[in-house]
C-alpha cells in the first residue's frame, strides 16, 4: 500500500493556495474601464524606450485618421484583458482534466485489447483517473458559467453577437447555451460512470478472482466505453475547443485534440510510475514498461503531429479566406507559443526518444516526458487564447496561477486515490504476463 | 584449419532459450543458433553485442531528408519556379509545408531500403548465394546450436548438451572456416 507523504501533501495544499491567491490577484487586476487600458499601454509604452515612441507615433497617426477608431481599439483590448484571466482559468482546467481523460481512454484500451504488458500499471492509471471527480466538476461549473455568458469566453454565446452574425445564427441549432450544457452533462456523466464501475469491477476482481467474473465485466464495459468515447471526444473537442472560433471549423479536429490527450495522459503515466519506482514502491514494474510507455510517448507524439500537420497543410494550401484566417492569427500573433509547441511537441521527443535505450533511462523519459506536457499546455494555449484575448496575450499571474491550482490539486487527487488500493492488481488474469514482460 | 565443432538441435524455442543460458554459463563458446524463425530475447542470450543497424538507419533517413530538400529545390524553385494555388515560388521556405510530405517519404524511403541492403551486405546474403545452414530441417522446424568444442573434452559437451534437452548431438570436423 502506497501511504502519501505529509511533504507531498503539503506541497500539492501549498500550490492550491498560491494558485488560488494568484488567480484571485488576476481577476482583480483586470482593467475595468477603457480609461485604465489608456493607462496600462502608455505606461507600458513609456517603459519600453525607443519601441514605445514608435508606438505612440503610430497609435497618433492612427488617431488623426479615425479618432472613434482609437477608442474602438481600446475597447477590443479591454475586453480581451477581461477575458484573460478566465481564459488562463479555462486552459489550465482542461489541460489537467484533458490528461486524466487521456489515462481514461489508455485504460480501456488496455482491457478492450486484453493487453499482457500493462496490468502492473493498472493502480497507477486508476488513481489519475480519479482526477476525472473533482477536475470535471470544476470544468463543467466553468462551462456551465461560459455558455451562459457569465464571462466572455465563447462568441457565440452573446446574443448580442449572435444577432448581427449571420454564420453563427446559422449554427444555434448545436451552439446554444442549454444544448451546450446538457451534452457536457451526458459526455461527463459517461465517462464518469464507466470510470467508475471500471475501477469497482477492478477491486472486485482483487477480491475474488474465480473464473474471472469481474474481469469480464470490465473487459465489456471498456469495449462499449471506448465507443461512447471516441465520439462523445470528438463532440466534446467541437464544444469545449473548437467553438471558440465560431466561424472556422476542421473536420479532423476531434482527432487532433485526441492524440494530444492521449500523449499527455501516456506521459503523465510514466511519469507517476517512475516516481513512485524512485520511492521503492512497484518493485514488479521493470524498464520494459517504461521502454513501452516511452514507446508510446514517442508514436503518439509523431500521430500528433501528422494530424497538426494535416490540418495544418490542407489549410495552408487552399488559402481559402474564412480557413486560413485561424492560421494567420496565430503565425502573426502567437508566433513564439506556436512553432515553440513544434518543437516540443515533435521534434524534442522525436530526437530524444528515438533511441532504443534511452527509452529505459528514467531520467531521459522523465525530462521528455516534461517537455511533453509543456509544450501540449501550449497547444491548449493556442487553441483557446486566439479567439479569446487576441494579441493581448502573455504568460501572466493568472496563468502561471491557474497552473498551480490545478497541478495542486491534480497531485493531491491522484496521490490520494493511489492510497486508496494496493498498487498491484493481483486479481488480474495477465498479471503474471506482465510481472514477466521482458523486450 | 580443421576444427570440431558440436551440432545440437532442439525442438523447441524455449528449450532452446534455456540451453543457450546454460551452455554459456558453462563458459562453452557457441558459434551460431540456426532457428527457423527470429527467436525473441537469443541475441541477447548469446551475449551477442547490441546491433549497429539501428544507428546506419538514422544516417540513411537524415540522407534521405537531405536529398528531398535538396532535390525540391532545385526542381520547383531553382531549375523552374512554379506556381501552384498562388503560393510564393521564388523561396523554399516559403513553400516548405508542401514539401513536407515528400520530404517524409524519401526520409522513410531512403532509411528503409538502405537499411535492408546494409543488413544482407552484414548478413553476406545476395542471390544465389549457397546457404548457410548445416541442416536443412532449420528450416522447418528445428533450431541447431553450433558449440566450439576446441580443447574441451568432448564426450563432458556432448552429456551436457543432451542434458539441456537436445533431441540430437553431432560432432563435426570442419575443414574450412568459410565465415
Amino acid at each position: 500500500m502506497y501511504t502519501l507523504s505529509n511533504r507531498l501533501r503539503l506541497f500539492s495544499v501549498i500550490l492550491m493556495v498560491v494558485g488560488l491567491v494568484g488567480l484571485v490577484i488576476g481577476f482583480a487586476q483586470r482593467p475595468g474601464s477603457i480609461e485604465e487600458v489608456k493607462e496600462r499601454m502608455a505606461a507600458h509604452d513609456a517603459h519600453g524606450g525607443g519601441h514605445g515612441e514608435a508606438a505612440v507615433q503610430a497609435e497618433g497617426h492612427h488617431g488623426e485618421e479615425d479618432a472613434h477608431g482609437g477608442d474602438a481599439h481600446y475597447e477590443h483590448v479591454l475586453h480581451q484583458l477581461q477575458n484573460k484571466p478566465w481564459a488562463a482559468l479555462y486552459v489550465a482546467a482542461f489541460f489537467f482534466f484533458m490528461i486524466a481523460l487521456g489515462v481514461l481512454a489508455f485504460y480501456a484500451i488496455q482491457f478492450a485489447s486484453q493487453a499482457g504488458w500493462s496490468p502492473v500499471l493498472f493502480r497507477v492509471m486508476e488513481a489519475i483517473t480519479a482526477y476525472l471527480v473533482p477536475g470535471g466538476l470544476i470544468l463543467f461549473v466553468i462551462l456551465a458559467l461560459s455558455g451562459f455568458h457569465v464571462n466572455h469566453l465563447f462568441v457565440w454565446a452573446d446574443p448580442e453577437v449572435v444577432a448581427h452574425d449571420a454564420l453563427i445564427q446559422g449554427k444555434t441549432s448545436w451552439l446554444n447555451s442549454w444544448g451546450f450544457i446538457i451534452r457536457a452533462a451526458i459526455f461527463l456523466g459517461g465517462w464518469l460512470l464507466y470510470r467508475h464501475f471500471a475501477v469497482k469491477y477492478s477491486r472486485k476482481q482483487d477480491e475474488d478472482s474465480e473464473g474471472n467474473k469481474w474481469y469480464k465485466k470490465s473487459f465489456k464495459i471498456s469495449a462499449g466505453f471506448l465507443v461512447f468515447f471516441i465520439y462523445t471526444e470528438s463532440m466534446m473537442s467541437w464544444d469545449w475547443i473548437m467553438s471558440f472560433d465560431p466561424h472556422w471549423f476542421s473536420t479532423l479536429f476531434g482527432w487532433y485534440v485526441f492524440a494530444s490527450l492521449f500523449v499527455s495522459g501516456i506521459t503523465t503515466i510514466a511519469l507517476i510510475t517512475i516516481y513512485l519506482k524512485s520511492k521503492g514502491y512497484m518493485e514488479f514494474v521493470n524498464n520494459s514498461h517504461i521502454h513501452d510507455l516511452a514507446k508510446f510517448m514517442f508514436g503518439i507524439s509523431i500521430f500528433w503531429t501528422y494530424l497538426w500537420f494535416s490540418q495544418f497543410m490542407l489549410i495552408w494550401y487552399s488559402n481559402i479566406p474564412e480557413e486560413v484566417t485561424y492560421f494567420i492569427t496565430r503565425i502573426e500573433d502567437y508566433r513564439l507559443p506556436f512553432f515553440g509547441m513544434l518543437v516540443m511537441n515533435f521534434i524534442f521527443p522525436l530526437l530524444v526518444l528515438m533511441n532504443s535505450d534511452f527509452k529505459r533511462v528514467n531520467w531521459f523519459v522523465v525530462m521528455a516526458g516534461i517537455v511533453i506536457l509543456c509544450g501540449h499546455y501550449i497547444d491548449v494555449y493556442n487553441m483557446v487564447m486566439p479567439a479569446t484575448v487576441g494579441e493581448s496575450w502573455f504568460i501572466g499571474i493568472s496563468e502561471i496561477s491557474a497552473v498551480l491550482l490545478f497541478l495542486g490539486l491534480f497531485l493531491f487527487v491522484v496521490f490520494r486515490a493511489l492510497t486508496k488500493a494496493p498498487l498491484l492488481a493481483k486479481g488480474n488474469p495477465y498479471l503474471e504476463e506482465s510481472k514477466h514482460f521482458h523486450y | 584449419m580443421a576444427s570440431k565443432v558440436i551440432h545440437a538441435l532442439y525442438t523447441d524455442d524455449d528449450v532452446l532459450m534455456d540451453a543457450v543460458k546454460k551452455v554459456r554459463a558453462e563458459h562453452y563458446h557457441i558459434e551460431e543458433v540456426f532457428c527457423p524463425f527470429p527467436v525473441h530475447g537469443l541475441d541477447k542470450a548469446m551475449g551477442i553485442p547490441h546491433t549497429r543497424l539501428a544507428i546506419t538507419s538514422f544516417m540513411y533517413g537524415c540522407v534521405g531528408l537531405t536529398v528531398a530538400i535538396l532535390m525540391m529545390n532545385y526542381i520547383m524553385i531553382e531549375d523552374w519556379p512554379q506556381d501552384i494555388g498562388g503560393k510564393p515560388s521564388f523561396s523554399y521556405i516559403e513553400n516548405m509545408p508542401a514539401f513536407v510530405p515528400i520530404m517524409f517519404e524519401l526520409t522513410v524511403f531512403f532509411a528503409a531500403h538502405l537499411m535492408v541492403i546494409t543488413f544482407y551486405m552484414r548478413s553476406r546474403l545476395w542471390p544465389f548465394k549457397k546457404a548457410e545452414n548445416p541442416d536443412v530441417r532449420t528450416t522447418d522446424d528445428h533450431f541447431l546450436m553450433e558449440v566450439d568444442a576446441g580443447n574441451h573434452d568432448v564426450n563432458k559437451l556432448t552429456s551436457l548438451l543432451g542434458d539441456t534437452g537436445a533431441v540430437e548431438i553431432k560432432v563435426i570436423d570442419k575443414e574450412e572456416d568459410n565465415h
